[in-house]
């Protein structure tokens, strides 16, 4: 089966494009047509938080049993306060909710899994130490405590579904896409029969996502309503019967998939015609700039997180990092960057006059006084990169407030950069005095971005800098990452999307379990090259 | 449809708030808890709640001594908060106001127990303001050492360190107890007046007022204009933000802390040699954690803590007088002091959250 679908999806732009054949849709014309009474009607919702700030306005959504509807939109468009308000996580100020044909009020989650909708969240809510069952039946007041009739059914519910899970394992010892199996397990079994899922690929292989959807796809066949909040056109294409599209809080149009194409949906999502494709200039003499060898690296807690790591990272040119997420790229970066310690190997910099010098056993201050230009725009942006409390100004000055001499801070300069920053980047913000973190999520990127490139780096070195961001800024952000590397930078992008590394990034380094499993070219490999290559060293036949 | 949609009434976080709106909240938390007061004042004495606000006002504003014991205890208060607020900023809990602070007490005490008459008396104070701020500075590094080589917890070491302060206070008070068996060590050098410091003019106070003020003025530039305080307020923020720019957080803790301890010690200074010339273990009177409340109040600002130590200092005389005036005891002033402390933390719910109810429908 991958091998059939993988040459379908191989080539993305043509995949984008050109209409899809409906074959794989279960005629959902008869379903809807049919007048059957909707599973979930949400009419004329709206939602206002703090008075002014409209998340969600009129909009009116159904979904039927046995279909798939995937809410698309960019960040802030509202889905999420959407279906949190199905869930019972809020409640709108005003329209309806019906659940076949019936209104109800939903007040609490509670409510809403009484009334069988159960939503599994981005950021899974399991206890660690517990079992899989354990986790599931949590809470569950109204049964008696029987682990073992529990996981009886647990089991029942996985056969029926095709989930792979193993009731008795701890969560401490599950991948991110065994988390999300237990969520999903834990609605099924308090039977839930409308599942909403909030973006639940953003942290699966491709190989985990089709299993995901393999899954999805029986619950539909069971008749299920399925819900699934999404920005990547790709899946919404693959695996739903319809889009509703949110725009602003409102909704602008529903689409069945069959008769729909990515370019489509992404002008009625953004409201104007957007490009979607990412530039990838030819590399300009690139030169090694940073050289890692025999790389190891251990956490506080003992654990390999980088086992014998030896790659180089060229000037002039975007090295792509991919990896299932925690398989060593943030201790890779930190490692570079002088915030994490190294047990073996070396990292070594190549200036432009070809002195190398090691970087090890040096913290950032060091490296910065040694006239490295490194720049790390890191995961963690609001704690790490930057200062959620403080303004623009102050947050330019992170990296500059030691300069000059006496006590004092100088707030001139960083003021200047901050008001370049914000011109040239477009940054949306209602001063240079707003605290950060007030700004959208793509705002504040551009703010951290925009400072690290401000100070002229050699070497940019970027952690999943567009998580979260929408189409918009993701494609400022690639754009930067462009006129960094023909102005010679050494870039370095370390990705979840892999779609996006296979158009970005010149090489791909795949991590696995810390180990460097393989370089391929950018240019020449495909998605389940690195994918197989993500979670079996050097590839080899996955599963 | 006449349906519930939704609960009651549900909180909901602030996004902002202007200073209006959190001074109008405490404005209102103050009100109820002098009218709380009163009634329960009312209830267990039968007293008329009228004369109990003009005791609350006559306890600081009677008289011209009583306004200068009002801005004698500001003055200290105010110091003692300033000392919190470098320590509150970086998020280092210091609960050890009340160690720093007698700790300098104590080296000031012997430096005028013992070096009294033996050394010329201006050479007498200069060893003495140095005793004093290197005690405090020291008591207070002492837990920001250990957190940063070894993480330890600075709110319980800092809280412990307040009662080894206290007792050794205690111990030394025996021994140089005077007269002998009075437990008390009286007013040291009562007639040389060794190692007093100067009086300005015919004002007891205004050295200390003075000296409150002018460091109100020197944290507010640390702590907005200088390096270091930028540096402590990353540290504040996010130690990893400040570990990504080279900020070395350890030696940011044991020098913020110095300067804490440091100020603590000026504190005790003023008190010993200042004002009350002599040391019991009450000297500082939970000043020290009374200080984490000023300073918080006042969102860590050194000008918001002139008003915040302002409120406490006039609130807690007030009560000590109504307890005074109607013949009741210290406990009494206690409970009076407490319901004001409960509504004025109590507000600050209002002014992070806010209460939704639930909108009729039309």
């Amino acid at each position: 089966m991958s091998g059939k679908r993988g040459g379908r999806i191989r080539d993305r732009r043509q995949f984008r494009t050109v209409q899809r054949d409906g074959r794989r849709r279960e005629k959902p014309e008869e379903k809807t047509l049919d007048n059957k009474v909707p599973a979930v009607r949400m009419c004329g919702i709206t939602k206002t938080f703090f008075g002014k700030v409209r998340a969600n306005h009129n909009v009116s959504i159904d979904i039927q049993r046995g279909e798939i509807l995937s809410l698309l939109g960019e960040n802030g468009s509202g889905k999420t306060t959407l279906m949190n308000m199905l869930s019972g996580i809020y409640c709108p100020d005003c329209g309806t909710i019906e659940v076949d044909g019936r209104e109800v009020s939903i007040r609490s989650p509670k409510d809403a899994l009484n009334l069988g909708i159960g939503m599994i969240h981005q950021h899974y809510k399991l206890v660690d130490v517990m079992t899989a069952t354990q986790n599931i039946i949590l809470g569950l007041k109204e049964e008696k405590y029987d682990l073992k009739a529990a996981s009886a059914r647990v089991r029942e519910i996985c056969e029926r579904y095709g989930f792979e899970l193993n009731p008795e394992q701890k969560v401490y010892d599950m991948t991110v896409s065994q988390k999300q199996t237990v969520e999903i397990v834990k609605v099924l079994y308090r039977k839930a029969d409308i599942l909403i899922l909030d973006e639940p690929t953003a942290v699966l292989t491709p190989q985990e996502t089709e299993k995901l959807f393999a899954v999805l796809r029986n619950m539909k066949k069971d008749n299920k309503a399925v819900i699934i909040i999404t920005h990547k056109l790709n899946e919404v294409l693959e695996i739903s019967d319809r889009v509703d599209i949110l725009r602003a809080g409102e909704f602008v149009g529903s689409l069945r998939t069959s008769e729909t194409n990515a370019q489509e949906m992404t002008d009625m999502m953004v409201g104007r015609a957007v490009a979607l494709n990412i530039n990838r200039p030819e590399p300009k003499n690139p030169e090694p700039r940073i050289e890692i060898s025999n790389l190891t690296v251990r956490s506080e807690e003992g654990l390999l997180k980088l086992d014998d790591v030896s790659f180089t990272i060229n000037s002039g040119e975007i090295l792509g990092i991919a990896g299932i997420s925690n398989s060593g790229q943030k201790e890779l970066l930190e490692a570079i960057s002088g915030l994490q310690k190294v047990e073996k190997g070396d990292i070594s910099y190549i200036g432009e006059d070809g002195k190398k010098v090691s970087l090890i056993g040096k913290d950032p201050l060091d490296i910065q006084r040694m006239g490295v230009a490194l720049s790390f725009v890191p995961e963690d942006r609001l704690g790490m990169g930057l200062v959620g409390n403080m303004d623009m100004v102050d947050n330019m000055m992170l990296r500059s407030f030691r300069a000059g001499r006496g006590l004092f801070v100088n707030r001139n300069r960083p003021r200047a950069v901050a008001t370049h920053v914000k011109d040239s980047l477009e940054v949306v913000t209602p001063g240079l005095s707003t605290p950060v973190r007030r700004l959208s999520g793509g705002n504040v990127q551009k703010v951290l971005v925009g400072r690290e490139i401000e100070t002229a780096p050699s070497v940019l070195l970027t952690a999943y800098a567009v998580r979260g961001l929408d189409i918009n800024s993701s494609y400022v952000i690639y754009d930067l990452m462009n006129q960094q590397k023909e102005r010679g930078v050494a870039v370095v992008y370390v990705g979840e999307d892999l779609d996006v590394l296979l158009e970005l990034a010149d090489r791909i380094v795949v991590l696995c379990g810390g180990k460097l499993s393989g370089i391929l070219d950018g240019r020449s490999t495909n998605k389940y090259e690195v994918g197989s290559m993500m979670t079996t060293l050097g590839g080899g036949e996955a599963r | 449809m006449n349906k519930k949609k939704a609960p009651f009434a549900h909180i909901v976080k602030r996004q902002a708030i202007s200073w209006k709106s959190v001074w109008m909240i405490r404005a209102l938390a103050i009100a109820a808890a002098i009218a709380t007061c009163a009634l329960v004042t009312f209830l267990l004495t039968g007293d008329d709640p009228i004369s109990i606000f003009k005791t609350i006002w006559e306890g600081s504003f009677a008289s011209e001594r009583r306004m200068w014991v009002l801005l004698q205890n500001v003055s200290i208060l105010l110091i003692i908060s300033l000392a919190m607020a470098p320590a509150f900023r970086m998020r280092f809990w210091n609960i050890g106001g009340e160690g720093q602070v007698m700790i300098s007490v104590l080296a000031t005490s012997s430096c005028m127990i013992m070096l009294g008459g033996k050394i010329p008396n201006a050479l007498l104070i200069v060893i003495e303001i140095v005793a004093a701020v290197a005690a405090g500075a020291v008591w207070a590094a002492i837990p920001a050492f250990f957190k940063s080589r070894w993480n330890t917890n600075e709110t319980l070491f800092t809280l412990m360190m307040n009662y080894v302060a206290t007792q050794l206070v205690a111990y030394f008070i025996i021994i140089w107890e005077s007269p002998r068996g009075s437990g008390k060590i009286g007013i040291i050098n009562q007639s040389t007046q060794y190692g007093w410091l100067p009086q300005i003019g015919e004002y007891k106070y205004l050295l200390t007022v003075i000296v409150a003020a002018v460091l109100t003025v020197l944290v507010y530039i640390y702590m907005n204009k200088s390096k270091h305080g930028y540096e402590l307020a990353v540290v504040g923020e996010s130690e990893r933000t400040a570990r990504y720019i080279g900020i070395k957080v350890g030696r940011v803790f044991v020098r913020t802390m110095l300067l804490s301890g440091a100020i603590c010690g000026i504190a005790g200074l003023l008190m010993v040699g200042g004002t009350d010339h002599t040391m019991t273990t009450t000297l500082a009177g939970g000043r020290g954690f009374t200080a984490v409340m000023v300073a918080w109040m006042a969102k860590f600002n050194p000008v918001g803590m002139i008003f915040t130590s302002f409120l406490l200092a006039f609130l807690s005389k007030g009560a000590g007088e109504v307890a005074t005036q109607f013949g009741l005891n210290q406990s009494f002033s206690d409970i009076l002091s407490s319901i004001i402390i409960f509504f004025l933390i109590g507000c600050e719910f209002f002014i992070q959250y806010r209460i939704m109810f639930r909108k009729e429908a039309k």
